[in-house]
Protein backbone atom coordinates (compact mmCIF):
# COMPACT_ATOMS: atom_id res chain seq x y z
CA UNK A 1 0.00 0.00 0.00
CA UNK A 2 1.30 3.47 -0.87
CA UNK A 3 2.44 5.47 2.14
CA UNK A 4 3.12 8.68 0.23
CA UNK A 5 0.89 11.12 2.13
CA UNK A 6 -1.86 13.01 0.29
CA UNK A 7 -1.63 15.71 2.92
CA UNK A 8 1.37 17.66 4.18
CA UNK A 9 1.49 19.72 7.33
CA UNK A 10 4.03 22.53 6.79
CA UNK A 11 6.67 22.64 9.49
CA UNK A 12 6.68 25.81 11.54
CA UNK A 13 10.12 26.83 12.72
CA UNK A 14 10.51 26.22 16.43
CA UNK A 15 7.23 24.26 16.83
CA UNK A 16 7.31 21.16 19.01
CA UNK A 17 6.55 17.63 17.82
CA UNK A 18 5.20 14.42 19.35
CA UNK A 19 5.75 10.82 18.33
CA UNK A 20 2.79 8.52 17.86
CA UNK A 21 2.52 5.02 16.42
CA UNK A 22 0.04 3.60 13.91
CA UNK A 23 -0.02 -0.20 13.79
CA UNK A 24 3.42 -0.02 15.43
CA UNK A 25 4.93 2.38 12.88
CA UNK A 26 6.36 5.58 14.38
CA UNK A 27 5.12 8.89 13.03
CA UNK A 28 6.50 12.26 14.16
CA UNK A 29 3.88 14.99 13.96
CA UNK A 30 3.38 18.57 15.13
CA UNK A 31 1.96 18.85 18.66
CA UNK A 32 -1.61 20.04 19.04
CA UNK A 33 -3.12 18.62 15.86
CA UNK A 34 -5.84 15.96 15.73
CA UNK A 35 -5.07 12.26 15.43
CA UNK A 36 -6.90 12.20 12.08
CA UNK A 37 -4.79 15.05 10.68
CA UNK A 38 -1.63 13.39 12.02
CA UNK A 39 -2.43 10.04 10.42
CA UNK A 40 -3.35 11.61 7.07
CA UNK A 41 -0.10 13.57 7.06
CA UNK A 42 1.70 10.38 8.08
CA UNK A 43 0.50 8.58 4.97
CA UNK A 44 -2.25 6.46 6.52
CA UNK A 45 -4.97 5.67 3.97
CA UNK A 46 -7.23 3.13 5.65
CA UNK A 47 -8.39 4.16 9.13
CA UNK A 48 -11.01 1.48 9.60
CA UNK A 49 -13.11 -1.08 7.78
CA UNK A 50 -16.87 -0.74 7.42
CA UNK A 51 -18.98 -2.69 9.90
CA UNK A 52 -21.46 -3.53 7.16
CA UNK A 53 -19.31 -4.28 4.11
CA UNK A 54 -15.72 -4.44 5.42
CA UNK A 55 -14.86 -1.76 2.83
CA UNK A 56 -11.90 0.51 3.67
CA UNK A 57 -12.73 3.90 5.18
CA UNK A 58 -10.96 7.20 5.83
CA UNK A 59 -11.91 10.57 7.35
CA UNK A 60 -14.55 12.56 5.51
CA UNK A 61 -15.85 15.49 7.57
CA UNK A 62 -12.94 16.14 9.97
CA UNK A 63 -15.39 17.76 12.39
CA UNK A 64 -16.94 14.97 14.47
CA UNK A 65 -20.02 14.25 12.42
CA UNK A 66 -19.46 11.42 9.95
CA UNK A 67 -17.84 8.73 12.15
CA UNK A 68 -15.70 7.58 9.18
CA UNK A 69 -12.36 8.21 10.97
CA UNK A 70 -12.81 5.73 13.84
CA UNK A 71 -9.62 4.15 15.19
CA UNK A 72 -8.44 2.39 18.33
CA UNK A 73 -6.42 4.74 20.56
CA UNK A 74 -4.43 3.37 23.51
CA UNK A 75 -6.60 0.27 23.64
CA UNK A 76 -9.94 2.03 23.39
CA UNK A 77 -11.76 1.19 20.19
CA UNK A 78 -14.16 3.24 18.11
CA UNK A 79 -12.74 6.68 18.83
CA UNK A 80 -13.31 9.61 16.51
CA UNK A 81 -9.75 10.46 15.52
CA UNK A 82 -10.67 13.90 14.21
CA UNK A 83 -11.83 14.91 17.69
CA UNK A 84 -8.82 13.69 19.69
CA UNK A 85 -5.58 15.73 19.91
CA UNK A 86 -2.33 13.80 19.58
CA UNK A 87 -0.19 13.16 22.67
CA UNK A 88 3.33 11.84 22.83
CA UNK A 89 3.52 8.04 22.79
CA UNK A 90 -0.07 7.54 21.68
CA UNK A 91 -0.56 4.03 20.24
CA UNK A 92 -3.13 3.94 17.46
CA UNK A 93 -4.49 0.94 15.61
CA UNK A 94 -6.85 0.49 12.70
CA UNK A 95 -10.50 -0.12 13.70
CA UNK A 96 -11.54 -3.41 12.12
CA UNK A 97 -15.34 -3.59 12.00
CA UNK A 98 -17.36 -2.93 15.13
CA UNK A 99 -16.10 -2.73 18.68
CA UNK A 100 -16.57 -5.71 20.95
CA UNK A 101 -17.58 -5.60 24.60
CA UNK A 102 -16.13 -8.11 27.02
CA UNK A 103 -19.13 -9.76 28.67
CA UNK A 104 -17.25 -12.73 30.08
CA UNK A 105 -17.93 -13.52 33.73
CA UNK A 106 -16.27 -11.15 36.16
CA UNK A 107 -14.96 -8.92 33.39
CA UNK A 108 -16.49 -5.78 34.85
CA UNK A 109 -17.77 -6.66 38.29
CA UNK A 110 -15.87 -3.76 39.78
CA UNK A 111 -17.92 -1.14 37.95
CA UNK B 1 -63.70 -11.16 11.97
CA UNK B 2 -66.88 -11.85 9.97
CA UNK B 3 -67.02 -10.50 6.46
CA UNK B 4 -70.07 -8.38 5.75
CA UNK B 5 -71.43 -7.45 2.34
CA UNK B 6 -69.04 -6.37 -0.40
CA UNK B 7 -68.34 -2.78 -1.25
CA UNK B 8 -70.59 -0.56 -3.17
CA UNK B 9 -68.43 1.71 -5.29
CA UNK B 10 -69.38 4.93 -3.60
CA UNK B 11 -68.16 3.70 -0.20
CA UNK B 12 -64.62 2.94 -1.23
CA UNK B 13 -62.89 6.25 -0.61
CA UNK B 14 -61.15 6.05 2.76
CA UNK B 15 -59.38 9.03 4.31
CA UNK B 16 -56.88 8.38 7.11
CA UNK B 17 -55.66 11.28 9.22
CA UNK B 18 -52.14 10.38 10.33
CA UNK B 19 -49.35 8.55 8.50
CA UNK B 20 -47.45 7.12 11.48
CA UNK B 21 -47.19 3.43 12.30
CA UNK B 22 -50.89 3.25 13.12
CA UNK B 23 -52.31 5.14 10.15
CA UNK B 24 -49.86 3.58 7.70
CA UNK B 25 -50.58 0.01 8.90
CA UNK B 26 -54.34 0.50 8.76
CA UNK B 27 -54.07 2.17 5.37
CA UNK B 28 -51.92 -0.67 4.08
CA UNK B 29 -54.47 -3.26 5.22
CA UNK B 30 -57.37 -1.24 3.82
CA UNK B 31 -55.67 -0.75 0.46
CA UNK B 32 -55.01 -4.48 0.27
CA UNK B 33 -58.70 -5.07 0.94
CA UNK B 34 -59.61 -2.83 -1.99
CA UNK B 35 -60.22 0.58 -0.43
CA UNK B 36 -59.11 3.75 -2.20
CA UNK B 37 -56.86 5.09 0.52
CA UNK B 38 -55.73 8.67 1.06
CA UNK B 39 -53.45 9.27 4.04
CA UNK B 40 -53.09 12.84 5.27
CA UNK B 41 -49.77 13.15 7.06
CA UNK B 42 -48.36 16.18 8.85
CA UNK B 43 -45.10 17.90 7.99
CA UNK B 44 -41.64 17.55 9.47
CA UNK B 45 -42.64 19.44 12.61
CA UNK B 46 -45.12 16.71 13.63
CA UNK B 47 -44.76 14.98 17.01
CA UNK B 48 -43.92 11.60 15.55
CA UNK B 49 -44.23 8.89 18.18
CA UNK B 50 -43.46 6.27 15.52
CA UNK B 51 -39.95 7.63 15.14
CA UNK B 52 -39.21 7.29 18.84
CA UNK B 53 -40.61 3.81 19.37
CA UNK B 54 -38.31 1.48 21.34
CA UNK B 55 -39.08 -1.39 18.94
CA UNK B 56 -40.27 -4.13 21.26
CA UNK B 57 -42.79 -6.67 19.96
CA UNK B 58 -44.07 -7.60 23.36
CA UNK B 59 -46.89 -9.13 25.36
CA UNK B 60 -45.65 -10.29 28.75
CA UNK B 61 -46.68 -7.98 31.53
CA UNK B 62 -49.26 -6.16 29.41
CA UNK B 63 -52.98 -6.17 30.12
CA UNK B 64 -52.98 -6.64 33.91
CA UNK B 65 -56.26 -4.78 34.17
CA UNK B 66 -57.81 -5.58 30.78
CA UNK B 67 -57.95 -9.25 29.71
CA UNK B 68 -59.22 -8.52 26.16
CA UNK B 69 -56.04 -6.53 25.54
CA UNK B 70 -53.93 -9.58 26.37
CA UNK B 71 -55.75 -11.64 23.73
CA UNK B 72 -55.56 -8.78 21.24
CA UNK B 73 -51.80 -8.51 21.79
CA UNK B 74 -51.29 -12.29 21.53
CA UNK B 75 -53.16 -12.24 18.24
CA UNK B 76 -50.89 -9.39 17.09
CA UNK B 77 -47.80 -11.45 17.84
CA UNK B 78 -49.22 -14.46 15.97
CA UNK B 79 -49.83 -12.40 12.84
CA UNK B 80 -46.44 -10.64 12.85
CA UNK B 81 -44.09 -13.23 11.23
CA UNK B 82 -46.28 -13.69 8.16
CA UNK B 83 -46.81 -9.94 7.93
CA UNK B 84 -43.05 -9.36 8.07
CA UNK B 85 -42.59 -11.85 5.20
CA UNK B 86 -45.30 -10.21 3.14
CA UNK B 87 -43.90 -6.70 3.62
CA UNK B 88 -40.41 -7.92 2.79
CA UNK B 89 -41.58 -9.69 -0.37
CA UNK B 90 -43.66 -6.75 -1.51
CA UNK B 91 -41.20 -3.95 -0.77
CA UNK B 92 -37.77 -5.50 -0.26
CA UNK B 93 -37.58 -3.64 3.08
CA UNK B 94 -36.79 -5.74 6.13
CA UNK B 95 -38.72 -4.63 9.22
CA UNK B 96 -36.21 -6.60 11.25
CA UNK B 97 -38.59 -8.79 13.25
CA UNK B 98 -36.81 -11.22 15.57
CA UNK B 99 -38.74 -13.13 18.22
CA UNK B 100 -36.33 -15.18 20.32
CA UNK B 101 -38.30 -14.36 23.49
CA UNK B 102 -37.77 -11.37 25.75
CA UNK B 103 -36.59 -10.67 29.29
CA UNK B 104 -37.89 -8.30 31.91
CA UNK B 105 -35.12 -7.55 34.43
CA UNK B 106 -35.58 -6.52 38.07
CA UNK B 107 -33.18 -4.84 40.47
CA UNK B 108 -34.72 -6.06 43.77
CA UNK B 109 -36.35 -9.20 45.18
CA UNK B 110 -39.48 -7.21 45.92
CA UNK B 111 -39.69 -5.97 42.35
CA UNK B 112 -39.28 -9.51 40.95
CA UNK B 113 -41.90 -10.90 43.34
CA UNK B 114 -44.35 -8.18 42.36
CA UNK B 115 -43.68 -9.04 38.72
CA UNK B 116 -44.34 -12.76 39.31
CA UNK B 117 -47.64 -11.98 41.05
CA UNK B 118 -48.71 -9.66 38.23
CA UNK B 119 -47.90 -12.25 35.54
CA UNK B 120 -49.80 -14.97 37.43
CA UNK B 121 -52.70 -12.55 37.82
CA UNK B 122 -52.87 -11.94 34.07
CA UNK B 123 -53.28 -15.65 33.36
CA UNK B 124 -55.94 -16.03 36.08
CA UNK B 125 -58.16 -14.06 33.75
CA UNK B 126 -58.14 -17.00 31.35
CA UNK B 127 -55.43 -15.92 28.94
CA UNK B 128 -52.32 -17.97 28.34
CA UNK B 129 -49.14 -15.93 28.30
CA UNK B 130 -46.25 -18.34 28.87
CA UNK B 131 -43.60 -17.01 31.24
CA UNK B 132 -40.84 -18.10 33.55
CA UNK B 133 -39.31 -16.38 36.59
CA UNK B 134 -35.53 -16.64 36.74
CA UNK B 135 -32.83 -15.72 39.23
CA UNK B 136 -29.58 -14.05 38.30
CA UNK B 137 -27.64 -17.25 37.64
CA UNK B 138 -30.44 -18.58 35.38
CA UNK B 139 -30.46 -15.25 33.56
CA UNK B 140 -26.71 -15.42 32.94
CA UNK B 141 -27.20 -18.56 30.86
CA UNK B 142 -29.17 -16.44 28.38
CA UNK B 143 -27.72 -12.99 29.02
CA UNK B 144 -23.98 -13.33 29.62
CA UNK B 145 -22.47 -10.24 31.16
CA UNK B 146 -25.48 -9.28 33.22
CA UNK B 147 -24.52 -7.21 36.28
CA UNK B 148 -24.86 -8.07 39.95
CA UNK B 149 -27.46 -5.32 40.30
CA UNK B 150 -29.91 -7.54 38.42
CA UNK B 151 -31.57 -9.78 40.99
CA UNK B 152 -33.87 -11.74 38.72
CA UNK B 153 -36.32 -11.41 35.93
CA UNK B 154 -39.06 -12.90 33.82
CA UNK B 155 -38.90 -14.47 30.38
CA UNK B 156 -41.61 -14.93 27.77
CA UNK B 157 -40.79 -17.00 24.67
CA UNK B 158 -43.28 -15.07 22.50
CA UNK B 159 -41.63 -11.68 22.80
CA UNK B 160 -39.21 -10.05 20.41
CA UNK B 161 -38.31 -6.82 18.66
CA UNK B 162 -38.29 -5.11 15.28
CA UNK B 163 -36.94 -1.94 13.67
CA UNK B 164 -39.64 0.76 13.96
CA UNK B 165 -38.11 3.02 11.31
CA UNK B 166 -37.74 0.26 8.75
CA UNK B 167 -41.27 -0.94 9.52
CA UNK B 168 -42.61 2.55 8.88
CA UNK B 169 -40.64 2.72 5.64
CA UNK B 170 -41.87 -0.71 4.55
CA UNK B 171 -45.49 0.29 5.23
CA UNK B 172 -45.13 3.50 3.23
CA UNK B 173 -43.49 1.68 0.32
CA UNK B 174 -46.27 -0.90 0.48
CA UNK B 175 -48.90 1.85 0.44
CA UNK B 176 -47.27 3.32 -2.62
CA UNK B 177 -47.21 -0.02 -4.43
CA UNK B 178 -50.86 -0.65 -3.58
CA UNK B 179 -51.81 2.66 -5.18
CA UNK B 180 -52.65 4.46 -1.95
CA UNK B 181 -52.07 8.20 -1.84
CA UNK B 182 -49.98 9.68 0.97
CA UNK B 183 -50.09 13.47 1.20
CA UNK B 184 -47.53 15.18 3.42
CA UNK B 185 -47.73 18.57 5.07
CA UNK B 186 -51.46 18.41 5.84
CA UNK B 187 -52.53 19.47 9.33
CA UNK B 188 -56.19 18.56 9.75
CA UNK B 189 -58.09 20.83 12.12
CA UNK B 190 -61.74 20.02 11.39
CA UNK B 191 -63.94 17.14 10.23
CA UNK B 192 -67.20 17.93 8.44
CA UNK B 193 -70.09 15.54 7.79
CA UNK B 194 -72.45 15.22 4.86
CA UNK B 195 -71.00 18.32 3.25
CA UNK B 196 -71.85 19.04 -0.41
CA UNK B 197 -68.41 17.69 -1.38
CA UNK B 198 -68.40 14.49 0.65
CA UNK B 199 -69.75 12.34 3.45
CA UNK B 200 -66.64 13.03 5.53
CA UNK B 201 -64.46 16.02 4.75
CA UNK B 202 -61.16 16.56 6.54
CA UNK B 203 -60.39 20.27 6.55
CA UNK B 204 -56.75 21.36 6.86
CA UNK B 205 -55.44 24.48 8.59
CA UNK B 206 -54.79 26.05 5.16
CA UNK B 207 -58.41 25.52 4.15
CA UNK B 208 -57.82 22.58 1.78
CA UNK B 209 -60.59 19.96 1.87
CA UNK B 210 -60.14 16.20 1.59
CA UNK B 211 -63.35 14.29 1.04
CA UNK B 212 -64.09 10.59 1.42
CA UNK B 213 -66.80 8.07 2.20
CA UNK B 214 -65.08 6.86 5.35
CA UNK B 215 -62.57 8.41 7.70
CA UNK B 216 -60.10 7.13 10.27
CA UNK B 217 -58.50 9.37 12.87
CA UNK B 218 -55.05 7.92 13.58
CA UNK B 219 -53.52 11.26 14.47
CA UNK B 220 -51.70 10.28 17.67
CA UNK B 221 -51.90 13.17 20.10
CA UNK B 222 -54.04 15.01 17.54
CA UNK B 223 -56.89 12.61 18.24
CA UNK B 224 -57.50 14.36 21.57
CA UNK B 225 -59.03 17.33 19.77
CA UNK B 226 -60.16 15.70 16.49
CA UNK B 227 -62.15 12.77 17.93
CA UNK B 228 -64.93 15.00 19.23
CA UNK B 229 -65.82 15.78 15.59
CA UNK B 230 -66.90 12.13 15.37
CA UNK B 231 -68.61 12.34 18.78
CA UNK B 232 -65.98 10.04 20.30
CA UNK B 233 -64.15 10.66 23.57
CA UNK B 234 -60.37 10.21 23.14
CA UNK B 235 -58.48 11.88 26.00
CA UNK B 236 -54.97 11.08 24.70
CA UNK B 237 -52.08 12.69 26.57
CA UNK B 238 -48.33 12.85 25.90
CA UNK B 239 -45.81 10.93 28.00
CA UNK B 240 -42.23 11.60 26.99
CA UNK B 241 -39.78 8.77 26.53
CA UNK B 242 -36.07 9.46 26.13
CA UNK B 243 -33.87 6.77 24.65
CA UNK B 244 -30.16 6.40 23.90
CA UNK B 245 -28.27 4.49 21.27
CA UNK B 246 -24.68 3.28 21.24
CA UNK B 247 -22.22 2.75 18.45
CA UNK B 248 -22.62 -0.52 16.59
CA UNK B 249 -21.12 -3.33 18.64
CA UNK B 250 -20.41 -6.97 17.95
CA UNK B 251 -23.43 -9.09 18.93
CA UNK B 252 -23.48 -9.91 22.65
CA UNK B 253 -27.12 -9.43 23.67
CA UNK B 254 -29.20 -12.05 21.92
CA UNK B 255 -32.57 -11.25 23.51
CA UNK B 256 -34.44 -7.98 23.87
CA UNK B 257 -34.98 -6.81 27.45
CA UNK B 258 -37.21 -4.15 28.97
CA UNK B 259 -34.15 -1.98 29.69
CA UNK B 260 -32.05 -2.38 26.57
CA UNK B 261 -31.88 -4.30 23.32
CA UNK B 262 -29.22 -4.81 20.68
CA UNK B 263 -30.45 -4.16 17.17
CA UNK B 264 -29.71 -6.38 14.20
CA UNK B 265 -27.24 -3.71 13.08
CA UNK B 266 -25.35 -3.96 16.38
CA UNK B 267 -26.21 -0.74 18.20
CA UNK B 268 -27.62 -1.01 21.72
CA UNK B 269 -30.73 0.98 22.46
CA UNK B 270 -31.25 2.00 26.08
CA UNK B 271 -34.65 3.07 27.21
CA UNK B 272 -36.76 4.56 28.28
CA UNK B 273 -38.04 7.30 30.53
CA UNK B 274 -41.67 8.17 31.22
CA UNK B 275 -42.10 11.87 31.85
CA UNK B 276 -45.00 14.21 32.04
CA UNK B 277 -43.54 17.19 30.19
CA UNK B 278 -46.38 18.35 27.98
CA UNK B 279 -45.57 18.61 24.29
CA UNK B 280 -41.79 18.93 24.77
CA UNK B 281 -40.03 16.04 22.98
CA UNK B 282 -36.48 17.14 23.83
CA UNK B 283 -33.74 15.44 25.82
CA UNK B 284 -32.28 16.30 29.23
CA UNK B 285 -28.86 15.48 30.67
CA UNK B 286 -30.26 14.18 33.98
CA UNK B 287 -32.43 11.57 32.23
CA UNK B 288 -29.63 10.60 29.85
CA UNK B 289 -27.41 10.06 32.89
CA UNK B 290 -30.13 7.98 34.59
CA UNK B 291 -30.52 5.77 31.52
CA UNK B 292 -26.76 5.31 31.21
CA UNK B 293 -26.42 4.42 34.89
CA UNK B 294 -29.23 1.88 34.64
CA UNK B 295 -27.79 0.42 31.44
CA UNK B 296 -24.34 -0.02 32.96
CA UNK B 297 -25.83 -1.60 36.10
CA UNK B 298 -27.68 -4.04 33.85
CA UNK B 299 -24.68 -4.82 31.64
CA UNK B 300 -21.44 -3.48 33.22
CA UNK B 301 -19.53 -3.96 29.94
CA UNK B 302 -21.69 -1.18 28.45
CA UNK B 303 -19.43 1.24 30.35
CA UNK B 304 -17.00 0.79 27.44
CA UNK B 305 -19.59 1.49 24.73
CA UNK B 306 -19.79 4.90 23.10
CA UNK B 307 -23.15 6.63 22.93
CA UNK B 308 -23.87 8.23 19.59
CA UNK B 309 -27.32 9.73 20.01
CA UNK B 310 -30.14 10.53 22.43
CA UNK B 311 -33.66 11.50 21.52
CA UNK B 312 -37.08 12.03 22.97
CA UNK B 313 -40.54 11.24 21.67
CA UNK B 314 -44.07 11.54 23.00
CA UNK B 315 -46.18 8.44 23.56
CA UNK B 316 -49.83 9.17 22.78
CA UNK B 317 -51.27 7.51 25.87
CA UNK B 318 -54.84 7.04 26.96
CA UNK B 319 -55.46 7.30 30.74
CA UNK B 320 -55.31 3.49 31.18
CA UNK B 321 -52.66 2.89 28.52
CA UNK B 322 -54.96 0.66 26.44
CA UNK B 323 -56.10 1.53 22.94
CA UNK B 324 -59.22 3.15 21.60
CA UNK B 325 -60.70 1.39 18.56
CA UNK B 326 -64.16 2.75 17.94
CA UNK B 327 -66.60 3.47 15.14
CA UNK B 328 -68.79 6.50 15.65
CA UNK B 329 -72.44 5.68 16.32
CA UNK B 330 -73.58 9.15 15.36
CA UNK B 331 -71.45 9.19 12.18
CA UNK B 332 -71.09 5.58 10.91
CA UNK B 333 -68.03 5.18 8.72
CA UNK B 334 -66.01 7.43 11.03
CA UNK B 335 -63.43 5.72 13.24
CA UNK B 336 -61.03 6.72 16.01
CA UNK B 337 -57.91 4.62 16.63
CA UNK B 338 -55.38 5.43 19.35
CA UNK B 339 -52.59 3.08 20.39
CA UNK B 340 -49.00 3.59 21.46
CA UNK B 341 -48.05 0.00 20.54
CA UNK B 342 -47.58 0.68 16.86
CA UNK B 343 -44.86 -1.94 16.48
CA UNK B 344 -46.27 -4.80 18.59
CA UNK B 345 -49.68 -4.42 16.98
CA UNK B 346 -48.61 -3.52 13.43
CA UNK B 347 -49.82 -6.77 11.88
CA UNK B 348 -53.22 -6.58 13.62
CA UNK B 349 -53.64 -2.97 12.68
CA UNK B 350 -53.05 -3.86 9.03
CA UNK B 351 -54.77 -7.22 8.71
CA UNK B 352 -57.71 -6.73 11.09
CA UNK B 353 -58.31 -2.98 11.44
CA UNK B 354 -57.67 -2.32 7.73
CA UNK B 355 -60.69 -4.33 6.53
CA UNK B 356 -62.73 -3.17 9.55
CA UNK B 357 -62.44 0.54 8.81
CA UNK B 358 -63.16 -0.27 5.16
CA UNK B 359 -66.55 -1.57 6.25
CA UNK B 360 -65.75 -5.14 5.21
CA UNK B 361 -65.83 -6.76 8.64
CA UNK B 362 -68.05 -6.33 11.67
CA UNK B 363 -66.82 -4.78 14.89
CA UNK B 364 -65.32 -7.60 16.99
CA UNK B 365 -67.29 -8.05 20.25
CA UNK B 366 -64.16 -7.48 22.38
CA UNK B 367 -63.85 -3.95 20.99
CA UNK B 368 -66.51 -2.84 23.50
CA UNK B 369 -63.56 -2.79 25.94
CA UNK B 370 -61.70 -0.35 23.71
CA UNK B 371 -64.32 2.39 23.56
CA UNK B 372 -63.36 5.88 24.65
CA UNK B 373 -66.40 6.34 26.93
CA UNK B 374 -64.69 4.22 29.56
CA UNK B 375 -62.81 7.35 30.56
CA UNK B 376 -66.05 9.20 31.29
CA UNK B 377 -66.85 6.88 34.22
CA UNK B 378 -66.31 9.15 37.20
CA UNK B 379 -66.17 6.17 39.59
CA UNK B 380 -63.05 4.80 37.89
CA UNK B 381 -59.46 5.87 38.28
CA UNK B 382 -56.83 5.07 35.68
CA UNK B 383 -53.13 4.37 35.47
CA UNK B 384 -51.42 4.08 32.13
CA UNK B 385 -48.76 1.63 33.28
CA UNK B 386 -45.93 4.09 32.78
Amino acid sequence: MATEPYFVIPAKPGSSTVTITFEGRKIVVPAGISVAAALLAGGVGVFRTSIVSAAPRAPFCMMGVCFECLVEIDGISGRQSCMVPVTDGMAIRRQEGSSALDVSEGAKDDV
Amino acid sequence: MQRTDMYTHREKRLTIVGGGLLGAAIGYGAAKAGAEVTILDQGDNALRASRGNFGLVWVHGKGTTMPPYVDWTLQGLRLWPEFQEELLNRTGVDSGLENPGGFWLGFSEAEVEKRATALEGINKNGTKVPFEILDRSDLRNYLPGIGDAVVGGSFCPLDGHANPLMLLRALHMGLNQLGARVVNGVTVTDIQHDAPDGRFVAVADDGTRWSGDRIVLAAGLGNASLASHLDIHAPVLPTRGQVLITERLQPFLHYPTNKCRQTKEGSVQLGSTAEDTGVDDGTTSDKIEWLVRRGVETFPALADAKLVRAWGALRPLTPDGYPIYQESERFPGGYVVSSHSGVTLAASHAELLGPWVSGLTQTPPEFTSFRGERFLDTDSSFSNGY
